[in-house]
């Protein structure tokens, strides 16, 4: 049986908070889409650090089969995101979030 | 008892190095005016977060994350920024400067309420971890949890690449054919 060594559970728990608040950050400030794509990155990443911690916790895996599916699901996002993107630079239209703001092709 | 001392002080250590990395270079992706440098950075923080999946003894997810994201997933960040050309802003810039206030102000009541709703209601039953076996984390333990406990969420998974793909070749396609339709006009 193996403890765990370093830091306790709660300071990992303040890495993801922080994380994850910085990377709403970026959502909510940055009108470059490739960056808001970035940043919620690192949103998906805080959330996974959460879950991994508490796998880790309470000594089951399960936390960690749910970190793998949203790892999937922050891919299929990026693919879509940036298929955007590039639909978006076709058309000439700027890169600003803002710029998008009707549903027509 | 010295080994188990000496063990912690190591780990501290790579914990405190690994956080901090990974936090500031979190900070280093919203702050960047070059979304190339941006995505940089954001690879440095998915390397310092497999360290932390590594001292949290969740060895296949750390490892996933260095293929799948650093790997594969920046590798096409990389790309489409080359393709879309180097185009820099300040973050403030653009947007009246309400919006920027408000940003940071839910950002900030985002990251207080986390950390109160933790502090509140698991603060006393985080210090006692439980004890692992040698298995926890390993391939062959994911891998049994995959195709045992968890075989709908995995189909499902399956199901979300492919409409992912089918999504970004339609996106592809569409774009391609309206430029040759501005071109026939």
């Amino acid at each position: 049986m193996i403890a765990l060594l370093g830091p306790e559970i709660a300071w990992y728990l303040g890495v993801s908070a922080f994380l994850f608040a910085v990377g709403a950050l970026g959502v909510l400030l940055r009108r470059n889409p490739l960056i808001v794509l970035l940043s919620l990155e690192i949103m998906l990443n805080g959330a996974n650090l959460a879950l991994i911690a508490f796998s880790r916790h309470h000594g089951r895996g399960d936390g960690q089969i749910f970190a793998l599916a949203v790892m999937a699901v922050a891919a299929s996002e990026v693919v879509v995101g940036l298929g955007l993107v590039v639909a978006m630079n076709r058309k000439r239209i700027t890169l600003d979030v803002d710029r998008m703001n009707v549903l027509r092709g | 008892m010295l080994l188990a001392s000496v063990g912690n002080v190591v780990v501290w250590a790579v914990w405190l190095g690994a956080a901090f990395a990974c936090l500031a270079s979190g900070v280093a992706v919203v702050s960047f005016s070059n979304p190339f440098f941006s995505a940089l950075a954001l690879i440095g923080n998915l390397a310092s977060l497999a360290v932390l999946y590594l001292l949290l003894s969740a060895e296949f997810v750390a490892a996933a994350q260095v293929l799948v994201y650093a790997g594969a997933v920046m590798v096409m960040f990389l790309f489409v920024i080359a393709y879309v050309g180097p185009r820099s802003e300040s973050p403030w810039a653009g947007g009246p400067s309400w919006q920027a206030f408000g940003a940071v102000v839910a950002a900030g009541a985002l990251l207080v309420e986390i950390v109160v709703v933790i502090g509140l209601k698991a603060g006393d039953s985080l210090s006692n971890e439980a004890k692992i076996t040698s298995s926890f984390g390993s391939p062959a333990e994911i891998g049994r949890l995959f195709l045992t406990d968890h075989l709908l969420a995995f189909e499902i998974t399956s199901i979300v690449l492919l409409v992912a793909a089918v999504g970004g070749v339609i996106l592809g396609a569409h774009s391609r054919r309206g430029d040759s339709e501005v071109t026939a006009v």
